[in-house]
């Protein structure tokens, strides 16, 4: 006989019933959103992609020089993603829609970091370098970092870029929200500042809201009815109005449970106190003490034999 | 203990030693080029696929590889089987090297190689990735603890250092002696925290990908992904054991050990059993059977892993006759071994897949350098360390009852 299969049974099923008994017990998790925060609403049928918002994210962030200047519009003849010399990157979609010249009626979408008010990326960070701030902001601390990546494994947006090619002092970048402007300067953000046309509309959240709402109730022909970021992985801090669906401009759709909520419920259940790791311990240390009785009285080595 | 350790005394230097050293070499030029033109110089990671051929093979498969070490432990010193016993320090090598080769992978893989200590200060307990660093760095010193009585019994009082150093000739000869008093009796605290750990952190590197549900394809994506971690962790511990030490003792033509492989294969028909129930039944539940014949590069890997790595070995494993063929039984054991592989790899490299730049990955040549040449340093130091410390059994010896 090989293992005793009743005695293996049993330690399953103590184990079992320990760990659903604890499950059971958990906290609900809760969104640890912060109340008051800021954010920016994107007015996609405002936009006329003139690529000021890229030059100005570049200025204020001192990112280096492009390759190609930011009047250079044939830039957008190319979908962009943003990267590690990039904060933020305009894009040119068609959707089919014509205007009377039969001409196509561009849209013009701005990508940068969405400023998630449950994020992905702080919840996975190893070290919390990634975190939530109070006015909103998902701040990087370089300090903390270390190159892990699992942001950017998380990231439902696929923000996070990386320094690849710096082999000892590499930066995860993104969209910082401007946050030293923001809050020491009392500042709006270089690219909300710097936008011609009030494409980008930079305030409370939960302004920014009722202002989107507001222009879908007295615009529905222009808009649809969608603001992306309210809903989506538990709401984000950069909002977006559109005259098109959003999957039609490559936003990925979402669901509306925060990102962290499923491995936070889990880790939380297991971990909470470190319970299990001391149950299990103590178990395993009860039945060492059990064999080690039993083998005692009958020899050792008895257990094993032939196939 | 009833049975016999030994020194190997074989040659060392075999062809097969000096392509190990080859592979080192290679390894070691690639490791060089990432310190010094960066890990993009060397690898095909980008902003949409952060994570590739490092983190699937030398961590995540390196974890899940090393299981022997808690699963033997389990066996011979917490329930007492302690028939297995010759199959205890050769695992436990096994595992120590495994953890070791993880961190020295990490250390290639992260950005800031030299900040690898900063989750020790900083902490995010939201972060499974910081539970599972945590668990990891214990798990290795107790690995390290666990090791340290097979040194000990070497060179208690045989302590003959060269030349210069032979004046800490008595110093060290006093540790050994103190190490060999006070390990027997606290070694219980550590076989038992190693069991403890790796349950942590074998599942929690299953939890790893549970926020990202929009990347990792249906067919992997499920809330029991830790269960089925360590469940499948557990299931490869033996097979692990019997891959390694058919190696070991068919390259140095050692006593094949198959009085003790053959039984120890019998509880693995439970094991894997359990974790194929569970990985049927968890795609029953969620009905991702409907992916299953998309015959997509994705679901293929699946079949891959499911039929090849776990359901035919597993059959082969209820025959007796496999399990009394030391080359049978190798060669299923090898099967279940690379299923594991392939689904640690499909967990965080194949089945990952970007949905808004639907970004591809294959791994650059750099990247494929580094991971052979860090499973052939394993190999050599597992050689090395066998032929110098009492790891493996004597060959003259029958296996004692």
């Amino acid at each position: 006989m090989g293992l005793n299969r009743r005695d293996f049974f049993k330690y399953v099923t103590v184990a079992g019933a320990a760990v659903a008994g604890a499950e059971g017990s958990a906290h609900a998790w809760q969104s640890r959103a912060p109340s008051d925060s800021v954010g920016c609403l994107v007015d996609l049928t405002r936009c006329i992609g003139c690529r000021k918002c890229e030059e100005a994210c570049n200025r204020v962030n001192g990112l280096p020089e492009p390759d190609r200047s930011f009047e250079d519009y044939t830039v957008l003849d190319r979908e962009r993603r943003p990267d590690e010399k990039t904060y933020t990157v305009v894009n040119r979609h068609t959707t089919g829609q014509i205007d009377e010249r039969d001409q196509l009626i561009p849209t013009f979408v701005k990508l940068q970091c969405m400023h998630c008010q449950d994020p992905a990326c702080a919840s996975a960070c190893i070290v919390g370098a990634l975190s939530k701030k109070e006015n909103g902001t998902v701040h990087y601390d370089v300090s903390k970092c270390i190159g892990c990546r699992y942001c950017m494994v998380a990231c439902p947006f696929e923000i996070p870029a990386y320094e690849y090619h710096d082999p000892i002092t590499p930066r995860v970048m993104k969209c910082t929200f401007c946050y030293e402007r923001v809050q020491s300067e009392n500042k709006l953000p270089g690219c909300a500042e710097i936008c011609p046309v009030e494409a980008i509309t930079f305030g409370r959240r939960s302004d920014l809201l009722k202002v989107a709402h507001d222009r879908i109730k007295r615009n529905p022909g222009r808009y649809i009815d969608h603001v992306y970021g309210e809903k989506e992985v538990g709401g984000t801090s950069w909002m977006y109005l559109s005259a098109v669906p959003f999957e039609k401009l490559g936003f990925v759709t979402l669901p509306e449970e925060p990102m962290p909520r499923l491995a936070e419920t889990i880790q939380h259940s297991l971990f909470a106190y470190m319970w299990s790791p001391i149950v299990l311990f103590g178990m395993l240390g009860g039945v060492m003490w059990a064999s080690k009785d039993k083998s005692d009285r009958a020899g050792n080595g008895k257990e094993g034999g032939s196939s | 203990m009833s049975h016999q350790a030994a020194p190997v005394n074989a040659k060392f230097w075999t062809p097969g030693v000096v392509v190990l050293a080859v592979l080192m070499a290679a390894g070691a030029a690639a490791i060089l080029a990432r310190f010094i033109g960066g890990i993009g110089y060397v690898s095909n990671l980008t902003t949409a696929r952060p994570w590739g051929l490092w983190i699937g093979v030398d961590v995540a498969s390196g974890v899940a590889l090393a299981a022997g070490g808690f699963t033997t432990a389990f066996l011979a010193h917490i329930i007492g089987r302690h028939y297995y016993e010759p199959v205890v320090r050769p695992a436990l090598l096994t595992a120590m090297l495994g953890y070791t080769f993880v961190v020295l992978g990490l250390l290639v893989d992260i950005g800031r190689s030299w900040a690898i200590w900063k989750p020790m200060l900083y902490w995010n307990p939201t972060s499974v990735l910081f539970e599972v660093a945590m668990c990891v760095m214990f798990y290795l010193n107790v690995l390290y603890i666990e090791f340290l009585p097979i040194v000990v019994e070497r060179f208690k009082g045989r302590v003959r250092l060269p030349g210069p150093l032979s004046g800490l000739n008595t110093p060290v000869e006093a540790i050994l002696r103190l190490l060999d008093a006070v390990l027997p009796k606290i070694m219980w605290l550590f076989i038992i925290a190693g069991v403890v750990l790796s349950c942590m952190h074998q599942s929690s590197l299953g939890s790893l990908m549970l926020i990202a549900p929009t990347k990792l394809h249906p067919l992997w994506y499920t809330p029991i992904l830790p269960l089925l971690f360590l469940t499948s962790a557990i299931a490869v511990g033996y097979p692990m054991v019997v891959f390694e030490a058919t190696l070991a003792t068919t390259s140095m033509k050692l006593d094949s050990e198959m009085k003790v492989l053959g039984p120890l294969t019998r509880i693995t028909i439970f094991l894997l059993g359990l974790y194929l129930a569970l990985k049927v039944g968890d795609m029953v539940v969620r009905g991702t059977y409907i992916y299953l014949f998309d015959f997509t590069a994705q679901t293929n890997a699946f079949l891959v892993e499911m039929i090849v790595g776990v359901i035919v070995p597993w059959l082969m494993l209820l025959s007796p006759a496999v399990r009394r063929s030391r080359r049978w039984l190798f060669t299923a054991c090898t099967m279940i071994v690379g299923g594991v592989l392939v689904n640690r790899l499909n967990v965080f490299v194949i089945g990952y897949r970007p949905p808004i730049s639907e970004a591809n990955y294959s791994p650059a040549i750099g990247e494929i350098l580094v991971t052979v040449g860090l499973i052939a340093a394993l190999m050599f130091i597992y050689r090395f360390l066998v032929t110098v410390l009492p790891v493996l059994n004597k060959p003259e010896q029958e296996v004692s009852a």
